[in-house]
Parts: C-alpha cells; sequence; structure tokens
C-alpha cells in the first residue's frame, strides 16, 4: 500500500500495559476506561462503545483470533434488519452480490485503531476471507471465500459503530443521487450568484460619482464612508459567493497547477486590495486621481462568473441526459415462478434458469429465451428499431424492452452486469471517457493556458506602467484584471468532451454504440464503405423464392412434393424449401422413403409417388429428361438463386429456387450511404454472378468477389492502399480480422449478442440503416467539436489581446472588465449549450414508427 | 525609477510562474508500491491528484483507487487515455481503474479536459 495507512486485524492480547479488547491497541492508563472491566482500556470512544454494545465477544476472543465465523450480535442483527430493509431480505440466498471480493466504503474512522475494528468486525462475517481498510481513503476491500450478502457487511460495519455502503467496481452513479446532487449545488451557486448580484447593484451606483446623479462627489468624507462600506460588504462576497475560487485556484496551485480559479481569485482579489488601499492607506498613492476603487469588479465579476457556473453545471447535466434514460430503462421487479408460485422479486435476485412471466405492457426485466406464450416486443429504447418485433417460443427477448401485446414465459439467460443492456451502458460509459484524437492537441494546449495568461496579465501590467497614460496605475490594474478575468479555460476544455458525451449518448439512442472517441472521429473520415454480403446486406439464411411447374403440375403441387420429401431434411435449403412451403399454407405430408444424394439432392417416396429433386446431373443420372428446363436454371442463376429440379415419378415436374434474401432495409440503406457520398463495396465468398446479382438488386457498383474469408483483411488493406479510409460493416465472426484492418470497422449485433469486442462500432439492431446513421451522427458530432473548439479558439484569442488593452492605442478602446466578467462566464455555456444542440440529432431517413 | 522596479518586479513574478508552474513538475509526490500480487495505489482527487506520480512495475497488474474529495465539476472524471479507460468519480466514493501494463513508460492520467494531470510510470 503506497498511500494512507492500511492495518491487518492483529491479535488482540500480547504486549504490556492496558489493552483495548476491540481494536488490541496497547493504551496508557488515562485511557477510556471501564468500571465494570478494570482490566481494559480503550484507545477511542467507538472501542469503548463497540465493546459496552457485546462484551462478551470481547471477553472471549482466544489467542488465534477466534473471532473469525463468530455469530454476529444482537446489534449487529438489528442493524442487519435495518439494512436490509431496504435492500434484499437477508434470509433469502444474496444471489450473485457478493462473491469474490467486496469494496465497501466505510464513514466515520477518527483513528487508526478504528481500521482494526472495522477490519476485526468484516473477518468476524462468516464466509470472510480477509478484509483490509484503507484508512486515508475510508474504504475497505474484502476477501470472501462463499456468496456473502453486502448488506450483511455493511450491516457488521455498522454494528462495530460506523457507516459502510457498498462501493461498486464499475460505479454506475445512482441517477438518481447523482441528480440530486447537481440540483444542490446548482441551487447553491444561484444562492451566491444572488447574494453578489444584490451587492453588486448599491456598490455599482457608489463607485461612479462622475455618472450617476445623487453620489458624494469624489474627495468628500462623505463618499469615502460610504467606499468603505463598499470594501466591507464585498468581503462576504469574497468569502462566501467567490469561495470556490480561493479553494479551487488554491487546491490547483498545491499541485502546480492552474485554471479557471486561478485566474478569476487572482482578478477579484487585485481589484479588492488595490480598493481598499486606496481607501485605508490613500497616503500610499502620492496623486489624488489614483485614490479610487473597484469593489464593483469584484462583486459584480463574482456575481457573473457564479452565474455562469450555475448555468453550466445545468447545461452540462443535460448532456448526459442519454445515459441516465439507458440506465432509468433497467427493470426493477421481475414476476417469477418460485415454487410453482408466481412472485415479484427485486431484479437483483433474478437468477440464471429462472422462468419469468411477463404480461402485456410490462417492462421484460432480464435478457432470456422464450419458452412458451407469443406476443411483439416493443425494442425501439436498445436497438433503435420503432417496429414491435414478434416473439414465439424460442426467440431470445432482450431485458428492459417492453412487452406490448401478448403474455409469455422465458428462462432466464442473462442477469446483473451480463444483460445486453448492462454491457451497453457499459459501453456507453466508457466511450464517453475517451478522448478523441483532436482532443490530444488540445490537451497539449490546455496545460499552458492559464500559466501563459498569468505572463500575458503581468506583462500588460509591465507595459501599460511604462508606457500607458497617465494615471499608468490605475490603467495598468484595471487591464490586468480584465486579462485575468476574460481569459476561459474552461471553454476550450469543455469544447470536446461535452460534444463527444452527447454524440456518443445519442448513438446509443439510436441503437448505434460508439466504442471511443476515436472511432467516432475517425467515422466522419470514412469515403469508403465495405459491406459483407452474407448477414449484413442479405438475411444470412437462405429462403424459397421461386417454384416453376411444367406439364400438368400445379405451382402447389410441386412444391408439396418438394417440401415433403425434403421434410426429413436438414440441409439448409431443404429446410428453406419446407419453410416456404409451410410460409404459403401448403399441406405437406411425411415421405414414406428418404435419402440423401450428397453434394446433388435427395430421393424420397411421397404419397406413393417416387420424387426426386436435385441438380440436373442427379436427373440424367436417374435418366429423367430435364432438358426443357435448362433456360430456365440458367436464368434463375443469373439472379444467383440456386435452382433445384423436382421429378415425379420419373417425369420432370417444376424447378423450385432458394436464395439468401435481401434484408428489407439494404436497398434503402445503401442508397443512403451514396447520398452521403461514400463509395460501396461489397465483399463475398460467393461467386461473381450471385455477388453481381445481389449488387445488382440493392445499387451497389463495385463487388469483390469469391473472396476466401482469410483474404478479407487483405482486401480491406488494398482499399486502404488506393489511399481510401476505410469502414468494413461484418457480422463480428466471420469478419474479425478485416473488422480490425478497416479503419472504422462496423459489428452488426445479432440477438442479445451485440458482439461488441470486434468492432469499433456496433448496430444493435441488425441492420445496415445504422451504418449510413452512425456516419452522420460522426459528421454532425465533429462538426459541433469544430465549432466549440474554433469559437474557443477564437473567443480567447482575440479576448486576451482586446482585455490587454490592444485596440487602445489606434482606436481608444478599453474593455470593461465588467464585461470581460460577462463575456468569459456566457463562453463556457455556449460551449455546452452548442454540445447540446446535437441532442437533436436525427438521421436522414428513418421509418415511421407505426 | 519606480518604473524600474516595477518592471523588474514583474520580470521576476514572470520568471517565477514559468519555474513554479512548468519547469519544476518532478517535484510531485510519487508513490512506490511494494511488491507482491496487485499494485495498488490510493489517489485523492481535490484540485489535482495526490500522489500524482505512481511508480509500478511492469508486467503486473495496478489497481488505481480514486477517490475525489471536491465538488468540482471539473474533476468527476478521470481518464487514463493510454489504456482506453475511464471512470467517473462520485464524490466520497472508492472508484478503481484497473490495467496490467505490459512496457515501461510513463502513462498520463487526467481529468476530462486535461487540467489536472498525474502519471503512471511503469519501469
Amino acid at each position: 500500500m503506497a498511500y494512507g495507512v492500511t492495518m491487518r486485524m492483529t491479535n488482540t492480547k500480547s504486549g504490556a500495559g492496558l489493552q483495548d479488547p476491540v481494536c488490541g491497541m496497547t493504551v496508557g492508563p488515562d485511557a477510556l476506561r471501564l468500571e465494570d472491566h478494570p482490566g481494559v482500556g480503550f484507545c477511542s470512544e467507538h472501542c469503548r462503545r463497540a465493546f459496552v454494545a457485546d462484551p462478551q465477544r470481547y471477553c472471549d476472543v482466544d489467542d488465534a483470533g477466534a473471532r473469525h465465523g463468530a455469530d454476529l450480535g444482537e446489534d449487529d442483527v438489528r442493524a442487519r434488519i435495518a439494512v436490509d430493509r431496504g435492500a434484499a431480505s437477508f434470509a433469502e440466498p444474496a444471489g450473485r452480490d457478493g462473491t469474490g471480493k467486496i469494496h465497501l466504503s466505510v464513514e466515520g474512522m477518527t483513528c487508526a485503531s478504528c481500521v482494526s475494528t472495522v477490519e476485526a468486525a468484516l473477518t468476524a462475517v462468516p464466509g470472510v476471507i480477509d478484509a483490509r481498510v484503507n484508512f486515508a481513503a475510508n474504504s475497505a476491500t474484502v476477501d470472501t471465500a462463499t456468496v456473502v450478502p453486502t448488506s450483511v457487511l455493511t450491516a457488521a460495519v455498522v454494528a462495530a459503530g460506523y457507516q459502510a455502503t457498498p462501493v461498486d467496481e464499475d460505479a454506475d452513479a445512482d441517477p438518481d443521487v447523482a441528480q440530486a446532487e447537481t440540483r444542490r449545488r446548482y441551487r447553491l451557486l444561484l444562492h451566491r450568484f444572488w447574494f453578489a448580484a444584490a451587492v453588486s447593484l448599491p456598490v455599482i451606483y457608489f463607485s461612479y460619482p462622475e455618472i450617476f446623479p445623487g453620489v458624494p462627489e469624489k474627495g468628500s468624507t462623505a463618499l469615502w464612508w460610504i467606499w468603505l462600506g463598499m470594501g466591507i460588504v464585498t468581503v462576504p462576497v469574497l468569502a462566501w459567493s467567490a469561495s470556490q475560487f480561493f479553494t479551487g485556484a488554491w487546491a490547483a496551485f498545491r499541485h502546480r497547477s492552474a485554471n479557471m480559479y486561478t485566474l478569476v481569485a487572482t482578478g477579484i482579489s487585485a481589484a479588492w486590495l488595490y480598493s481598499t488601499v486606496a481607501v485605508l492607506a490613500p497616503g500610499f498613492f502620492p496623486d489624488e486621481i489614483l485614490r479610487d476603487v473597484f469593489y464593483d469588479v469584484t462583486a459584480v465579476v463574482t456575481a457573473l462568473v457564479v452565474l455562469g457556473m450555475a448555468l453550466e453545471l445545468r447545461a452540462r447535466a443535460r448532456t448526459s441526459e442519454a445515459m441516465k434514460k439507458l440506465i432509468g430503462l433497467q427493470a426493477k421487479t421481475a414476476r417469477v415462478i418460485r415454487g410453482g408460485d408466481e412472485v415479484d422479486v427485486p431484479i437483483d435476485e433474478v437468477v440464471v434458469g429462472d422462468e419469468v412471466v411477463v404480461r402485456p405492457g410490462e417492462k421484460i426485466p432480464v435478457d432470456g429465451q422464450v419458452l412458451s406464450g407469443s406476443s411483439a416486443v416493443d425494442e425501439s429504447m436498445v436497438t433503435g428499431e420503432p417496429i414491435p418485433v414478434e416473439k414465439l417460443a424460442g426467440d431470445t427477448v432482450i431485458g428492459a424492452t417492453i412487452n406490448r401485446t401478448g403474455s409469455f414465459r422465458f428462462r432466464a439467460t442473462r442477469v446483473g452486469k451480463e444483460t445486453m443492456l448492462a454491457q451497453i451502458i457499459r459501453m456507453v460509459r466508457d466511450a464517453q471517457g475517451s478522448k478523441a484524437p483532436i482532443q490530444r492537441t488540445v490537451d497539449k494546449v490546455s496545460g499552458y493556458f492559464v500559466p501563459a495568461v498569468l505572463i500575458v496579465a503581468v506583462s500588460t501590467f509591465m507595459i501599460w506602467y511604462t508606457f500607458g497614460p497617465s494615471p499608468a496605475l490605475v490603467y495598468a490594474v484595471i487591464t490586468t484584471v480584465t486579462v485575468l478575468v476574460i481569459a476561459c479555460p474552461c471553454a476550450l476544455g469543455l469544447a470536446t468532451p461535452t460534444s463527444l458525451m452527447v454524440g456518443i449518448g445519442k448513438g446509443a439512442e439510436n441503437g448505434i454504440l460508439i466504442r471511443s472517441g476515436d472511432a467516432l472521429e475517425t467515422a466522419h473520415r470514412i469515403d469508403t464503405v465495405v459491406v459483407d454480403k452474407t448477414g449484413t446486406i442479405t438475411r444470412g439464411r437462405p429462403s424459397l423464392t421461386d417454384v416453376r411447374p411444367f406439364g400438368a403440375h400445379t405451382e402447389e403441387e410441386v412444391l408439396r412434393f418438394a417440401a415433403s420429401a425434403e421434410r426429413r431434411s436438414e440441409h439448409p435449403l431443404g429446410e428453406a424449401i419446407v419453410r416456404g412451403a409451410q410460409d404459403r399454407h401448403v399441406a405437406l405430408v411425411d415421405p414414406d422413403r428418404f435419402s440423401a444424394v450428397p453434394g446433388h439432392g435427395i430421393e424420397a417416396r411421397v404419397d406413393g409417388h417416387d420424387v426426386v429433386l436435385g441438380t440436373i446431373k442427379l436427373m440424367a443420372e436417374r435418366g429423367i429428361a430435364a432438358d426443357p428446363a435448362e433456360p430456365e436454371l440458367a436464368e434463375l442463376a443469373e439472379l444467383g438463386k440456386t435452382a433445384m429440379i423436382v421429378a415425379v415419378d420419373g417425369e420432370l415436374a417444376g424447378l423450385v429456387a432458394v436464395a439468401d434474401t435481401l434484408k428489407d432495409d439494404s436497398t434503402e440503406a445503401i442508397a443512403r450511404l451514396h447520398r452521403l457520398g461514400l463509395e460501396v463495396v461489397m465483399l463475398t465468398g460467393d461467386n461473381h454472378r450471385t455477388a453481381q446479382a445481389i449488387a445488382r438488386q440493392v445499387g451497389i457498383d463495385r463487388v469483390l468477389a469469391e473472396v476466401l474469408p482469410d483474404e478479407k483483411a487483405a482486401q480491406i488493406r488494398r482499399l486502404q492502399a488506393e489511399g481510401r479510409t476505410v469502414a468494413m460493416v461484418g457480422d463480428g465472426i466471420n469478419d474479425a480480422p478485416a473488422l480490425a484492418q478497416a479503419d472504422v470497422g462496423l459489428a452488426m449485433g445479432t440477438g442479445t449478442d451485440v458482439a461488441m469486442e470486434s468492432g469499433d462500432i456496433t448496430l444493435v439492431k441488425g441492420s445496415l440503416t445504422g451504418v449510413a446513421t452512425a456516419i452522420e451522427l460522426s459528421k454532425a458530432t465533429m462538426r459541433n467539436i469544430r465549432q466549440n473548439l474554433v469559437g474557443a479558439f477564437t473567443y480567447n484569442t482575440l479576448g486576451v489581446p482586446v482585455a490587454a488593452g490592444a485596440l487602445f492605442p489606434a482606436f481608444g478602446i478599453l474593455l470593461s472588465p465588467l464585461i470581460a466578467g460577462a463575456a468569459m462566464a456566457f463562453s463556457s455555456v455556449t460551449v455546452v449549450s452548442n454540445a447540446n444542440r446535437l441532442r437533436r440529432f436525427r438521421p436522414s431517413h428513418r421509418e415511421e414508427v407505426t | 525609477m519606480d518604473v524600474v522596479l516595477v518592471n523588474l518586479a514583474g520580470a521576476g513574478l514572470i520568471a517565477l510562474i514559468v519555474w513554479y508552474f512548468w519547469l519544476s513538475k518532478s517535484a510531485g509526490t510519487s508513490a512506490d508500491v511494494a511488491s507482491g500480487g496487485v499494485q495498488e495505489a490510493s489517489i485523492v482527487v481535490k484540485g489535482g491528484y495526490t500522489p500524482d506520480t505512481i511508480r509500478v512495475q511492469a508486467g503486473r497488474p495496478v489497481r488505481l483507487v480514486f477517490n475525489r474529495q471536491e465538488t468540482d465539476p471539473c474533476s468527476e472524471r478521470v481518464v487514463l487515455d493510454a489504456f482506453g479507460l475511464s471512470a467517473e468519480l462520485p464524490e466520497g466514493a472508492d472508484v478503481a481503474l484497473e490495467f496490467t501494463p505490459t512496457r515501461a513508460g510513463s502513462y498520463e492520467f487526467a481529468c476530462q479536459m486535461g487540467m489536472l494531470r498525474g502519471k503512471v510510470i511503469v519501469s
């Protein structure tokens, strides 16, 4: 342990002198004592209270630390129940929470001995192997062998006289708590603003005897008294309204860094000090004209900057709205079958394998697979897909989506942190915290910015003092304060992260998970989109497309023979024919005899007829004349379909064709990509003819066909060698190397597996339209970031010289520090508000919700 | 005369600013992490990171436990860019960043705006 104090629980009966039986410390004779236990002393009130609560427990301790596994005392139980009222019932098994390592935040520790008290209390809980307390960080780490509910651990700490709360490793700050904290801070800032503003009004009035009527004239005793009063009333403005500037500046100063607070604090205190010297020690200024006050600068700048901070805080709270929405989607309870009954349980207690019941209008609590029943489920909140999805037995359902029409039961397959929603939240949170490459440049600047402004401020003073008109000192002070007050490092620092935050959150709302700022930034430079055919443009599984009867047979007959014959087949083409027949409501029968001719087709006996289904070669072998079908076979092949001949009782009966069909929105998605000015390239292992057929249908002009799976990445490299910035869209499993090779890899999510590991961007809804939306979003976000950066840079690079008086020699223009304060306060609000405009982002085309 | 004095004082002040904020950086506190298991360091976040220099060894897991003790929103997120890690720091709570550095070097961690900075030195 490098920092702070970490102590392990030590044995209690060793050494001389009085022994604290609770923490084991040796204490002096003047330690806290108990009349009825003369042999012991206590290091602290905490230890004494712990002992009084259960003397038996501490008196019976043996040398080997027999407290391990001891039962909790009565107080512990009471505390445990108190804790459990708000959480899971402690009589129940705690589910997943508590295995392995648990972090607790512990409050109330005052001395190092408290450390051992807490450690002892924690190690005494059955199932705990070890507990370590970090005094400096007010935290405890508990290693557990078995499942130990965190509520029992916190109760043990509470019983020992401290407060404890579990710490989530990847803390999702509770949105309610965070919101309450933001509100509290906002209100505090507003109060501070109102106070400073109330003081500002009279201070401004009496600061300008030349302007405002009724103010005693300069040099008069009356005005001196008024100014003295102003000096006094601005003290609470500095001490309360402006307190965060001073504490913030000091904290940064100790770390040898400087920030906005440094500038503001220096500016307003310089103004106050000058004024106070002018009032209290006018003799310090030989010239009468120098005896002026700038208390108005102190009060007004404080008021404005505090107001700016309050507005910025409120605007910033909105930037994480998408995230809050995601967290808020989580269901609170689930209705599960326990012991044959339906019971409502807290979501934390649902375990994998539980049978969950969902009624119409209810939220699906966790991820799972439908067992029985059917319904339409609104998955828009997770996938961005506005149209409800039909769910039947065997289909997967996603936790946090809304069941619309029917009731069903499903088996929980993923719970807690494993659910899709939890993964999405984690991913979005990580991405929002990542950096866009553009910011790394800004970071280099921001390390130098504030000290540089301080240097400019000092130089300004020197120049005005040396070369300025009379009264040089007044001009020097005013311009220096203006420089300090106008510079706004916050606008610069906020420019990128706030836009990124809104942009990535907006993506999640549309079912587009962007892994990092890097991915978001690269996506806007893409000029070529490579799309894997199977599973991306097409559904990735064949379906029946054509039935062509010959001779006296009808279409239904041909299909009935073909599908009945294929009924026992496990070949995907056979399954496609059977499914196609079922969809067309053709009644099927079981074949009496069935045999597969590998690579060529099948033979079967259906309703007393011999059926042969397969290639033209198989027909030739069986002596069936299939010549009339040849032109049609060629035609279907040209369209990229796989056609099979159906012969009944040795005669040609017809043709059936299957093909991998297009996803409904592929054509529209590719048109959108073209509208964005991108070249779309299709990549597939299929032969050229099939590939071209699909490409024609969806409007793709460049096709890379017959590409073996391990060559895909090489093809991407080749495109990159042409100087293109390439995005690859694939399914994330077979295409992983190509996704990694591309400048941006977009993985299509399927079901509840969002394939997050393989892509820079994951499209939750497995649809190509997400590609166009992702690129549009990237462009919109980068445009927003650029606006912010250009705005913030321009503001500072123009504002600082103007404040220093750059316009004075030529035009006689000098900026008032009051205006500088207002400009500074609103520059960062402007940046955040501009980022919030991104919340209005809409994909260029979107199906209407029906 | 007073002009000369003011300018001398100003020049001195500028030199002081340059020295204090830029040149004396190496004087930051550092924490050496004891050997054995996970290399853990607790970092208090308040106007900066204390300690702001963490020395660890390559090839072993590192856990940085941040505890933010201020309400200032500037420090509400810490980013360890080199390892693609970041975390929100609710006030007063312990938040851990875990990673295993494989190569020696100096890796910066910072607030989201890059105003507060610290580094992990891997040897």
